[in-house]
């Protein structure tokens, strides 16, 4: 069985190489599922629940596409990936696109042959100390011992910020954040640093949560986005545009409660065109007229996913930040519908 | 005078033994008292025993088994008075995802059929490992199980398995009827070329075609849907059942006069030998990707069992070389002399032995490779040990770590320890007093 099982496989192989030709949106809405590479798990973003049903942040972009180009939210394979795993199994295929917290640098959009098809977290390198330290500001940190993920470009900017600051660390190299909490609260380092929201949900964990602060210093920029393969523009611009529907329906006030109502059509033009109504942008993309109306169904616009997943109500408790509307002072900033 | 006895003529009744010598305070006094150096010793572990546990029982001790998420743990313990960051365990977390643990994203409408075919496993292994216990009829059923238990696991169309059973027979009728006309060696040649054109391009639309006259199947389900400890099975029986018969080829294949088949087995297990499983995994996971065109949707478990096969057989094989080379030269030269030919010797004489030599190697072969099947949570796949950390993404039970590794380990501890206490077994029963 086993060897049959690989002939054949490898049958299939010398067939599917000839199919995929095509572009990734045909072969998805061929396949009927979208696979989307997601974390094995990071709070917030990508997590399994007790039913095996994958929920987050990350997970949400996956459906929204998923919900564009085939109508069914849930018609997605999630392949988890490790941080190891995931560039190549996008570049061979085995996912169509990857929405795991990656963050947006020229290597990997250059060199690694990927398209970053935008920002959907604004995140950045932060640190997170007990409260009797009686620390307020990174630069106070001379001689700290400092817990860091080790192969990572968080370890890079530490170096980089203690340099630049003329101060001095000890750092206690680390595997995972799990390993790092235990380590921080078991008192074998002073400081724990990694990205932003994951102090947070680090913190939310905590016993005392109240005993610990997070400087206020973020020593790094880390867009996170999804991305695709290089060269299939036409897929490309389906999640780039997914994400930006999802930006632009928080923007004009399209939520997944009042959808059905505006969707009938509203005295704004841009609304009418985004959700179908009027104008052929969905035929353009080679999708049906309501894509964008399937993917804010999906699970509500950028802003209730936020909400949802990460926001202030959950125990993740992130603030918007650079992460609100351009209108309210963050960074989102959709191209027009139009 | 004739009253005065120098010899007593009734006997003094038995007593017990001092109480210092029998009994508990006996026992204790033989086995951990029975110097100063051992008294110490004894005290000091006592103590050091006695310290582990002072820690480790209040904190299992804990009424959080219906707990729903961290934060309800440390309610339950903080109502009993119990505060700070390791007042108490947080068994909730079992109790929510011990099902997971078990069987990953596997549907559970169908969790029958894993279950099933673990079970059938037992009955298939039954002869092999305990052939004076069971019916000796039920070796059929083994022989079938290898096509039982993918199509129970994967699903599909029965007619795969029984197209890829019939390949067999066809190779055995192909032998059997050019056997009659020409020698054994162009007949075994003649049946290989037969099954793999078989396998290879007659199979797949034959069994499609009879699935469209007669469609007899189950709900396929997807190795991305496998999970947890039955992954960690599926991937560790496999390999443990595939590894044994290869390294026992390519022990004799070592051994061989062959130049040919010599250096090639000595290469393979020279290789593998020499290459950390977790490449080979890295291999199977991404390298193979990128070799292959793209689009490929070669199964990722497939490849995660064929590296692991490979992996264990090549030191599978070198604990069976260390069998026959304990064998004294008599055993071969006995063999040569009754007259069997090279297989007769093997499977009469040989195998048998040096099989019955390996054993303990053998089982701490099997034993590591089930739990190196836990390396797979490396490549994205989630095992027990990938889950934990999936669990832990969840925002109730991000920050539990003691309790889900615990009861990981302890999964992994009754399935080693079995394997390790039935190797003692097998070593009783086939003993034969040459000590």
């Amino acid at each position: 069985m086993k060897k049959t099982v690989l002939l054949g496989a490898l049958t299939v192989a010398g067939l599917a190489a000839g199919a995929a030709a095509a572009g990734t949106l045909d072969d998805v809405k061929a396949r009927g599922t979208l696979n989307c590479g997601v974390t094995t798990g990071l709070v917030g973003f990508a997590a399994p629940d007790a039913n095996g049903e994958w929920a987050g942040f990350d997970v949400s972009i996956c459906r929204a596409v998923a919900a564009a180009v085939l109508g069914d939210s849930k018609a997605v394979e999630f392949v988890p990936t490790t941080g190891k795993t995931r560039f190549t199994a996008l570049a061979s295929g085995e996912i169509d696109m990857l929405a795991r917290n990656t963050t947006w640098t020229f290597s990997r959009d250059v060199d690694l042959k990927f398209e970053f098809t935008g920002v959907n977290y604004y995140d950045g390198q932060g640190f997170m100390v007990p409260k009797d330290l009686g620390v307020s500001s990174a630069k106070e940190l001379d001689g700290a011992t400092v817990c860091i993920q080790t192969g990572t470009t968080t370890e890079l900017n530490l170096a980089d910020f203690f340099r630049a600051n003329n101060i001095s660390y000890e750092p206690v190299p680390i595997e995972t954040n799990a390993e790092a909490q235990q380590q921080y609260l078991a008192g074998a380092c002073d400081v724990y640093t990694t990205d932003a929201s994951g102090l947070a949900a680090t913190r939310a964990t905590f016993d005392d949560p109240a005993g610990h602060v997070l400087l206020p210093e973020i020593i790094s920029k880390e867009p996170l986005g999804p991305l695709v393969r290089h060269g299939d523009h036409e897929w490309g611009d389906v999640v780039r545009w997914t994400l930006n529907a999802l930006v632009s329906a928080e923007e004009l006030g399209v939520t997944s409660a009042n959808i059905a109502e505006v969707s009938a059509g509203s005295n704004n033009p841009e609304i009418n065109r985004l959700l179908g109504s009027e104008g052929t942008l969905g035929e353009m993309m080679g999708l049906d007229a309501d894509w964008a109306k399937s993917a804010i169904m999906a699970g509500g616009n950028y802003g209730e996913i936020f909400s949802s997943n990460i926001g202030e109500e959950t125990p993740v408790g992130l603030a918007r930040g650079l992460n609100a509307q351009w209108t309210n002072g963050g960074l989102l900033y959709s191209p027009p519908f139009r | 005078m004739s009253d005065i006895s120098f010899v007593r003529t009734e006997m003094l009744p038995e007593q017990d033994p001092p109480a210092s010598e029998v009994g508990a305070l006996g026992w204790a006094k033989h086995n951990l008292f029975s110097g100063a150096m051992n008294s110490a010793l004894t005290v000091f572990s006592i103590l050091a025993i006695y310290y582990v546990l002072a820690a480790l029982l209040p904190w299992a001790w804990s009424p959080t088994w219906n707990a729903t998420s961290l934060a309800g743990c440390r309610e339950i313990l903080h109502d009993l008075g119990r505060e700070g960051h390791f007042s108490g365990a947080c068994w909730g977390v079992i109790n929510d995802r011990w099902v997971q643990l078990f069987m990953g994203f596997y549907p559970p409408e169908h969790y029958w059929r894993p279950i099933a075919a673990f079970i059938l496993l037992g009955v298939a292994l039954s002869p092999v490992l305990f052939s004076d216990q069971v019916p000796a009829k039920l070796i059929w059923f083994t022989g079938l199980y290898p096509f039982l238990m993918p199509w129970l696991l994967w699903g599909g169309s029965i007619w795969v398995p029984l197209m890829v059973l019939a390949g067999f027979v066809i190779a055995y009728a192909a032998y059997r009827f050019i056997l009659d006309k020409m020698s054994e060696l162009i007949a075994l040649i003649a049946a290989v070329i037969v099954a793999v054109v078989w396998w290879l391009f007659l199979m797949g639309p034959i069994a499609e075609f009879v699935f469209n006259i007669i469609p007899i199947g189950m709900e396929a389900v997807g190795s991305r849907k496998f999970g947890g400890m039955m992954l960690s099975l599926t991937i560790g029986v496999v390999a443990i059942g595939f590894s044994l018969p290869i390294g026992v080829v390519l022990a004799l294949g070592r051994q061989s006069d062959l130049l040919i088949v010599k250096a090639l087995c000595v290469g393979f297990i020279e290789f593998i030998r020499g290459v950390p499983l977790i490449t080979l995994l890295f291999v199977a996971s991404t390298l193979l990707n990128i070799f292959m065109p793209p689009g490929t949707n070669f199964d990722i478990i497939m490849r995660v069992i064929i590296m692991a096969t490979l992996f264990a057989s090549a030191y599978m094989a070198e604990v069976i070389r260390g069998g026959l080379a304990a064998l004294p030269t008599g055993q071969y030269e006995g063999a040569d002399s009754l007259g069997l030919n090279y297989w007769q010797a093997q499977r009469l004489i040989i195998m048998p032995q040096a099989l019955k030599i390996s054993i303990p190697g053998i089982v701490s072969t099997f034993i590591g490779l089930f739990k190196d099947t836990t390396l797979v949570s490396v490549i994205g796949l989630l095992d027990p040990l990938g889950l934990s950390n999936g669990i832990r993404a969840n925002a109730e039970w991000n920050g539990v770590v003691w309790e889900i590794y615990g009861f990981i380990a302890l999964m992994f501890f009754v399935f080693c320890f079995s394997m390790s206490r039935y190797s003692m077994y097998l070593e009783r029963k086939l003993q034969t007093g040459h000590r």
